[in-house]
């Protein structure tokens, strides 16, 4: 048994050792996971989290090697995690993030934090929030978080994130794709990343002009930078931006935004819970193997069979 | 602890430790890991002895490979499995692979590298190595 109060103490202090194993054993959801949440809770909230995310090869990795870089020379530390996909046959992963963070792994002011997707879908791993909050709990001051190689709905990260951050390059679409739902309308702030390439100009247009005719949600008007995380081009510009953003946060909005999140988390939280022991209970009935076998019969349909079980379930707990 | 719990997957950080810029072979073993269930982290050409020790430590692996095909062996492993010790990751198994003349296993073993693997390893063996070392932790 580890000891829970102990790893808590060492998370804390910062002690990289604590935090690896304490990330290893939420992300495996040992049974001291929650404890270790519930201890670490009220010391997180401290940290700034920036979301980055964006198709495959658009440069999150190399980028946010420079921004960490520069959040360094600032006297920031930085936790990250970065995610990538896990195979769907074979449950393995290549994590390859760490590949573009050379230079960061041994600034003892950085913590790296690679992770697998384990079949989560949405852009992160399920555990990818918690291990964001054990790095806020250690307490580094901008926490990371880059997500898998997206698609157009892996937009998980906004709703973790503070300032979302979507990272595109040149040449990976034209404007009928900058209008789509999904990625594009999560973005905060939009960098066009290989700035060094053609048609950097053009994607940059691109997006504005995407963004010209996108209703104004909630007084913040998402920003288009371009940078070049080879040659560190727009890195500088696209803190100033981040640094907007977090003040635009401050007037009032991060409150809301956290509380919308807070409820957003507890009815995830609450769902997860009430399937497990209602769906538990339910498969120790001799009627689950009965409409099971109706089913495969063809006899009855999974939702007529979702309803049967749950209107008995309901029937029994309003006598109670 | 068991680590055999459900949910538990062995992680594995494959390093290239000193100056060779081959990493073909690297990239077979991490590929043939990936497609056993574990998790591969793998960290780029040209490491140096204290990246890749803090790159297991923050990555809470179970397992390190490393390979080299320069020479270099006899100067950097002993680097490494001292600065293991060191940050307190006596637990961690180290693997090698690469061009390691015969006479320098006894050498590395001595050391704590646990096993040395040469050109023409079947990945199978490389499988059914890591997965029998790495839950003895």
């Amino acid at each position: 048994m580890t000891d829970v109060q102990q790893l808590v103490n060492g998370v804390l202090k910062g002690d990289k050792r604590s935090i690896a194993r304490t990330i290893s054993i939420i992300e495996n959801n040992e049974p001291e996971a929650q404890k270790i949440i519930s201890l670490l809770y009220p010391e997180t909230g401290k940290a700034y989290l920036l979301g980055i995310t964006g198709p495959p090869g658009a440069g999150k990795s190399t980028l946010i090697e420079k921004l960490a870089k520069e959040l360094r020379n600032r006297g920031k530390t930085v936790g990250v995690v970065a995610v990538d996909p896990t195979s769907p046959f074979t449950g393995g992963a290549f994590l390859g993030d760490r590949v573009r963070m050379q230079d960061l792994s041994t600034d003892p002011g950085v913590y790296i934090r690679s992770m697998a997707t384990r079949n989560h879908l949405g852009g992160l791993a399920r555990a990818t929030k918690d291990a964001a909050r054990v790095l806020d709990a250690s307490g580094k001051d901008v926490v990371i978080v880059e997500t898998v190689g997206a698609g157009q709905s892996e937009v998980e990260v906004f709703r973790v994130a503070h300032t979302t951050i979507v990272v595109l390059a040149p040449g990976l679409g034209d404007d009928i794709q900058a209008i789509k739902a999904g990625q594009m309308e999560i973005g905060d702030i939009f960098v066009v990343n290989k700035a060094d390439r053609e048609n950097a100009n053009k994607a940059v247009s691109d997006i504005e002009a995407m963004l010209e005719i996108t209703t104004e949600k909630k007084g913040w008007k998402p920003l288009v930078v371009k940078t070049s995380a080879l040659t560190g081009e727009g890195i500088a510009e696209l803190l100033e931006r981040i640094d907007e953003h977090r003040k635009y946060l401050k007037t009032g909005e991060l409150d809301e935004l956290r509380k919308e999140r807070v409820e957003t988390e507890l009815v995830d939280a609450l769902s997860q819970k009430i399937t497990e022991s209602i769906v538990n209970e339910l498969k120790q009935k001799e009627e689950w193997n009965k409409l099971a076998q109706k089913i495969l019969a063809r006899e009855t349909d999974p939702y007529s069979a979702a309803d049967k079980l749950l209107a008995k379930r309901l029937k029994t707990t309003k006598k109670r | 602890m068991s680590k055999k719990e459900k949910g538990r997957k062995i992680r594995v950080v494959i390093a290239k430790p000193g100056l060779d810029s081959h990493d073909r072979g690297a990239k077979v073993v991490a590929r043939a890991l990936r497609d056993a269930g574990m998790e591969v982290i793998y960290t780029g050409l040209r490491q140096t002895p204290e990246q890749i020790v803090e790159t297991a430590l923050q990555e809470d692996v179970d397992v390190i490979g490393l390979s080299i095909l320069s020479g270099a062996h006899m100067t950097l492993f002993p680097r490494i499995m001292e600065l293991l010790k060191k940050k307190g990751l006596k637990d961690v198994v180290v693997f090698a692979g690469g061009i390691i003349p015969e006479e320098d296993v006894p050498g590395l073993k001595k050391i704590g590298i646990k096993e040395v693997f040469g050109p023409g390893t079947p990945t199978s063996t490389l499988v059914n190595f890591v997965k029998e070392n790495a839950h003895k932790r």
